[in-house]
């Protein structure tokens, strides 16, 4: 239990944390949010002056308050509107200014809490880009949305509310302390006393809370994670009735977050109360100590009004730290998430020095490579390959024989785990990102496709693509004609995934933004599985002129595809075991030989 | 968002009442204990005014002790009450959003598929997520503070009166405009508040979609495409947040600044009365100590109002999908199949998506296709003709349009969902899996869990590679089961298929990701199961045609020729176009598979056939 380490993502669900590992992942949010504050400095300090402003003038009413009652009744009396004009001109002024400066603050920061979530936002979408597909196979997208939503919402309400709540509540809580000591240093005496329980309540609060917070953000995340795969699912979960289980199962995430948002409340709600408690009691001791002096002269009746207000109001903003407080520890968790998500180093990792590749040729070569996922079984034991620039290849073998991964290790998904992969001699490893992402592009064998229109989707392969373009591209894969029978043309929205269309137009659609790409190197996998023939036909066209002077690596188990390539490679657990131009494949009496025969008799 | 008019903010908060209602008597048990805080707190002032006349008087030093202890109890009842108020309320709360989540996600799950296909899932996450937290803290505090500061305002103004008509009238007063600029306030700030929401939900789309498309992007180096699509939404959401800010702003602005020039008010017309001796010293602070205590009730109503707007606008956006109809569920007065037999009847179906363009003929146009028990039907056509569309109509994931669909000569949609769901077993293109065991995928719609069930299964599937996993068939595969190469995930698709021993196999292009050696083993593995299983199979190759006994040509929405492979290869020019037509192999330049005279290629079938029932295993030259 204890092995997994709490770096990065990992550990994210235990709750066992040591003391050591707890503190460090408090650094890590903390530091997170200094850096998320640091460039806000300038406003921040604004906003505090306006702020501290403001607290000021409102702290001001209750001596206001004190002097109209003390010094202005007598003096009214006597006939002296002064003093009076004074406390209530004094008590307006402050009142305008003081609202006008609150509305000042609001936005300010709002602007600030706002400026906060959306560099977090972007830190996060832009890190979930850069991680590499290793890390998003275990993480799983619901996690990351967690983060993105949930996570966000906690701190959210802790900048909304909360930031503010801190700054005026300790700003509330100093003026009103300094003027309470100004005005009657006894009663700031019996304040002091009080500070004393109240100091120990907290920590009482503070040790309890902390892993019941992180309860709460773990729980979430699972029910979020079980919630999207549900609604991705939709189909297979209704086709093979499976919503009573999941109904349970869901309940059951359900109440495990529910429980964990109770045992917090619960807390909170001892805590909140107990803070009434001693105010209350502060504000009964106050008046105990003043009303004597009262009696004795030794204190104005204005005064004691002003010492109570202000002990009573020393308190309120206390409600709003603890509101606060409670705001951060959910927060806090939240970050500690997000932390080590952003902590993260993918391990397809960019070059330090890249090396540029202005006009990639396309030749390929696999050196003694080895891969397997993770610590999972060796998929490529050692495969070495040399693909000339221009040269189509068919890459065809048995299901899992490690097509795939080898076409996800040329487009560098993953880097292999001995050995190397070269375009024009560069290491991919060393090749500029974006460089290799323009030489390289794939058609994977999935095709998914955005919400958005048809030609948003393949404008995804060349973004500054005119409309023209895309209509080109869609007519040199023949997908032009069902595009435009659809309601809005090439403004359709596809729906998510893609539903809106069916699988070999999604394949179409796919293959025409890897066409607008015009990359150095192509890599179709079982791009043309869906189609129809008629269609595939029309796409093999299509691939002669496009690939006439590009390195395209098809893979197939339709062997047509074979037909236009130049030479063929027949892949068995993870080795090439045949390697040939097609026809002297099939002329020989080989692997392939038999697998074309046996596909030219299922062909009619 | 509809057409129909917009609730008023209280009745479309009162629909939450269908789902607080167990948590409503405690909930009013925690406003009772709230408005007792509240009015113990308006009651120490009170005290505070004998205290303080008294301390002037000459009985001074008797009356305040029992008076400060007057003070103690009754903050000590505030803090008691408070803590009751806390109690009552937060269980309960967390309970209604519990149940609020579990519906919502129960209706998410029955809403039919063209629901789904309409609505981002974003947004619904969005929905079933932060609104609903946002409902949770509403009724907590929202409501409860609402309802105590009300009373708290009102009891309060009372005593102001009490204390001193004229000053009370002029604070209340006063104070009225309050109201005009919330109700000013209500309008501007809904709409934006609304607004936020709905663009918080299309941000979690574009997260979601930016994960799960992560091979796309990466494929084309378009992260930071996204990226900056990504920030240009998140940048409009942060514009609506800031204009809700804005309204919130100003309307904190004058709930400032009202109280506050009020009570200066108050103070001038207070000091002038007690000089001409109309009010005594501890009125004057009893006044103004109960007048701070209003303070707050006053000052939070800005929030509070914020507040109810946007659990209004969160209640709203639940409502939506609660209130969707289930417009696919089960008939009012079901037929049950006593003895199915798998007898499926298309009989002058038709069907449109719902999007479809008002002058466009229907997609499914009228057709009519019988699959006798225990017969394997192919159907063919080109890509978007609508093949896969009628395959989801037979487990009634939409519903026709027109025309029935008939189980045993029964109507689909006479049969409980449940019934025909386990009549009818799917394997979608797109092998959707799960990120499960193996054995969950695979036993998904399974009756018999057993593992004889699960081998068996996997065995017709030729998935023999789960026994390679790390942890066999109690591997957890990766999202979607994307840790698994194309072809293993469509052969545990349709072990699923296999798994759920259905009457009717609906099969939807199940081998296209198989090479032609694992395709002949998977084909040989089915027909073992389709003698005596009705099958529907979406076909797009010859080598998966060779499954059926019959094929339907579908072409502009219609059957267009039922027959054997032979038969309409034979007659049906369309069939020979869309099924048979890679005649010229340019490179090869061989002839082509048309040469083989049909009646050897059935001959060979038969043999086939044979060699199964006598189980010999089907290699590769098995078919050569
Ligand atoms: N992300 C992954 N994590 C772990 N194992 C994987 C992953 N992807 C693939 N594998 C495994 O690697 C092997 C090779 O898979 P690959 O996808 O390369 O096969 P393939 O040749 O493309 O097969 P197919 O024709 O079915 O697509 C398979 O056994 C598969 O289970
Ligand atoms: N959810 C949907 N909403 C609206 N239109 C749809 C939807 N799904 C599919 N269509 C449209 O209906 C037509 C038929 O789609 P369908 O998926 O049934 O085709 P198909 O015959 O299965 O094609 P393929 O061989 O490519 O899988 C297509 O033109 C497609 O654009
Ligand atoms: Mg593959
Ligand atoms: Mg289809």
């Amino acid at each position: 239990m204890t092995a997994t380490p709490a770096t990065g993502v990992q550990g994210e669900d235990r709750d066992d944390l040591t003391r050591e590992e707890s503190k460090a992942l408090r650094r890590r949010s903390v530091r997170l949010l200094g850096s998320l504050l640091a460039p806000l400095k300038g406003r921040f300090v604004a906003t505090l002056v306006v702020v501290v402003v403001s607290t000021a003038l409102q702290v001001a009413g209750p001596a206001l308050i004190a002097v109209g009652i003390d010094t202005g009744i007598p003096a009214l009396v006597a006939g002296d509107w002064g003093p009076l004009a004074w406390a209530g001109g004094g008590f307006v002024v402050a009142g305008i200014a003081g609202a006008l400066l609150i509305g000042r603050y609001q936005i300010m920061q709002a602007k600030i809490s706002q400026a906060i979530l959306f560099e977090l936002r972007r830190r996060v979408f832009r890190k979930t880009q850069r991680l590499s597909l290793e890390f998003h196979e275990s993480y799983t997208s619901g996690r990351i949305i967690s983060r993105q939503t949930s996570d966000l919402d906690s701190i959210r309400e802790l900048l909304d509310s909360g930031l503010g709540n801190l700054v005026t509540g300790v700003l509330y809580v100093l003026f009103t302390g300094i003027a309470l000591v100004a005005l009657d240093p006894p009663s700031g005496l019996v304040l002091a006393v009080a500070l004393i329980p109240l100091w120990f309540l907290t920590r009482w609060f503070q040790t309890r809370s902390q892993r019941l917070f992180r309860q709460t953000r773990t729980t979430s995340a699972k029910l979020i994670v079980r919630f999207v795969e549900t609604m991705t699912g939709i189909r297979a979960v209704q086709a093979f009735r499976k919503e009573g289980r999941n109904d349970e199962v869901f309940q059951g995430l359900v109440e495990d977050n529910r429980v964990a948002n109770a045992k917090v409340f619960r807390l909170f709600g001892t805590f909140d109360p107990g803070l009434v408690l001693i105010g209350n009691v502060t504000v009964a001791a106050v008046l105990l100590v003043g009303g004597f002096r009262v009696a004795d002269g030794g204190l104005a009746i204005g005064v004691l009004l002003a010492v109570v207000l202000y002990v009573r109001r020393f308190f309120d903003p206390l409600e709003d730290l603890a509101m606060f407080y409670n705001g951060y520890q959910s927060a806090a968790a939240a970050l500690e998430k997000i932390s080590g998500v952003l902590e993260e180093r993918p391990t397809v990792s960019d070059p330090d020095h890249p090396v540029p590749l202005p006009d990639p040729r396309g030749r390929l070569r696999f050196d003694a490579v080895r891969f397997g996922y993770g610590d999972g079984p060796v998929i490529l034991p050692e495969f070495s390959l040399d693909v000339p620039a221009g040269e189509t290849i068919a890459l065809v073998g048995s299901t899992g024989a490690g097509k795939s991964t080898l076409a996800k290790l040329i487009s560098r998904f993953y880097d292999p785990s001995a050995g190397a992969i070269t375009l024009d001699g560069v290491d991919l490893r060393e090749a500029a990102p974006r460089d290799l992402r323009s030489a390289v592009v794939m058609v994977t064998q999935e095709a998914y496709l955005f919400s958005g229109t048809v030609a948003d989707n393949i404008a995804l392969g060349k973004p500054s693509a005119s409309r023209e373009e895309i209509v080109a591209a869609a007519r040199a894969v023949g997908a032009h004609d069902f595009i435009e029978a659809l309601p809005d043309g090439y403004d359709t929205d596809v729906n998510k995934r893609g539903g809106r269309v069916s699988a070999g137009q999604r394949q179409l659609l796919s293959f025409a933004r890897a066409f607008i790409a015009d990359p150095a190197v192509l890599i179709l996998d079982e791009a043309t599985a869906s189609l129809d023939i008629p269609s595939e036909r029309a796409v093999q066209t299509a691939l002669q002129t496009l690939l006439a002077e590009r390195t395209a690596i098809i893979i197939a188990h339709r062997l047509s595809t074979v037909a236009i390539a130049d030479r063929v490679l027949v892949m068995e657990h993870g080795r090439i075991v045949e390697d040939g131009s097609p026809a002297e494949l099939i002329a020989g009496t080989g692997r392939f030989a038999s697998l074309h025969a046996a596909w030219r008799d299922s062909l009619a | 968002m509809s057409a129909v008019t917009r609730l008023s903010t209280l009745a479309a908060l009162w629909r939450l009442v269908r789902f607080a209602r167990p948590a409503l008597p405690r909930l009013i048990g925690g406003m009772v204990a709230g408005l007792v805080a509240g009015l113990v707190a308006l009651a120490i002032p009170q005290v505070l005014e004998v205290l303080v006349d008294s301390a002037v008087g000459a009985d001074a030093r008797d009356a305040i002790v029992p008076a400060t202890l007057a003070i103690l109890g009754l903050g000590l009842l505030e803090a008691g009450a408070i803590l009751v108020r806390r109690w009552l309320v937060l269980t309960p709360n967390t309970r209604v959003e519990a149940a609020m989540r579990s519906a919502l996600y129960e209706r998410l799950q029955r809403l039919p598929v063209s629901f789904h296909d309409r609505w981002a899932s974003g947004q619904l996450l969005s929905r079933a997520v932060s609104d609903l937290s946002l409902i949770r803290r509403w009724l907590a505090f929202g409501l409860v503070l609402l309802v105590v500061n009300g009373v708290t305002v009102l009891v309060g103004a009372v005593l102001l009166i009490g204390i001193q008509p004229v000053l009370g009238i002029v604070f209340i007063v006063g104070a009225l405009p309050i109201w005009i600029i919330a109700a000013r306030f209500e309008r501007t700030y809904s709409v934006a508040a609304r607004r936020s929401q709905d663009q918080a939900g299309d941000l979690a789309t574009a997260v979601e979609e930016s994960v799960h498309g992560i091979r796309v992007l990466k494929a084309f180096g378009r992260g930071g495409y996204v990226q900056e699509k990504f920030e240009r939404q998140a940048e409009q959401l942060r514009g609506t947040e800031l204009e809700k800010a804005r309204a919130a702003a100003v309307l904190w602005r004058w709930l400032t600044l009202i109280p506050d020039t009020v009570l200066a008010l108050c103070l001038i017309v207070g000091v002038i009365i007690a000089a001409q001796g109309g009010l005594t010293a501890g009125a004057l602070v009893a006044f103004f100590a109960t007048a701070t205590v209003l303070r707050f009730p006053l000052d939070s109503i800005g929030f509070l109002l914020a507040f109810t707007l946007d659990a209004r606008n969160a209640t709203d956006r639940f409502f939506e999908v609660i209130d969707t109809p289930v417009d696919i569920e089960d008939p009012r007065d079901p037929l049950a199949i006593e003895a199915p037999r798998g007898r499926l009847e298309f009989r002058g179906v038709h069907f449109r998506y719902a999007d479809a363009k008002d002058d466009a003929k229907d997609l499914i146009d009228g057709v009519d296709l019988v699959v006798e028990p225990g017969e394997t039907m192919a159907l063919v056509g080109i890509t978007g003709s609508g093949k896969s569309t009628i395959t989801a109509l037979v487990p009634r994931l939409y519903d026709v349009t027109g025309g029935e669909i008939l189980l045993d000569g029964v109507d689909i949609r006479r049969l409980r969902l449940s019934e025909l769901r386990r009549h009818v077993a799917m394997a979608f293109e797109d092998s959707t899996l799960f990120s499960d065991s193996v054995r969950d995928n695979v036993l998904l719609g399974a009756e018999d869990r057993s593992d004889a069930a699960l081998k068996q299964a996997l065995e017709v599937a030729q998935a023999d590679f789960v026994d390679d996993l790390p942890n066999g068939v109690d591997t957890v595969i990766g999202e979607e089961g994307l840790s698994l190469s194309g072809g293993q995930r469509q052969r545990l698709a349709l072990a699923r298929a296999v798994a759920a021993a259905p009457r009717v196999l609906v099969l939807d292009d199940p081998l296209s990701a198989l090479d032609v050696d694992t395709e002949a083993r998977v084909e040989a593995g089915l027909r073992r199961v389709l003698a005596d299983t009705t099958a529907l199979i979406v076909a797009h190759r010859p080598s998966t045609v060779a499954l059926a006994d019959r094929v339907a040509l579908l072409d502009e929405g219609r059957v267009a020729a039922v027959g054997t492979h032979s038969e309409l290869l034979a007659t049906s020019e369309r069939y020979r176009f869309v099924i048979s037509s890679l005649d010229d192999e340019p490179h090869l330049g061989e002839g082509c598979g048309l040469d083989i005279d049909d009646e050897v290629r059935r001959a060979s079938r038969d043999e086939e056939r044979g060699a199964e029932t006598l189980g010999i295993p089907l290699g590769e030259g098995g078919r050569s």
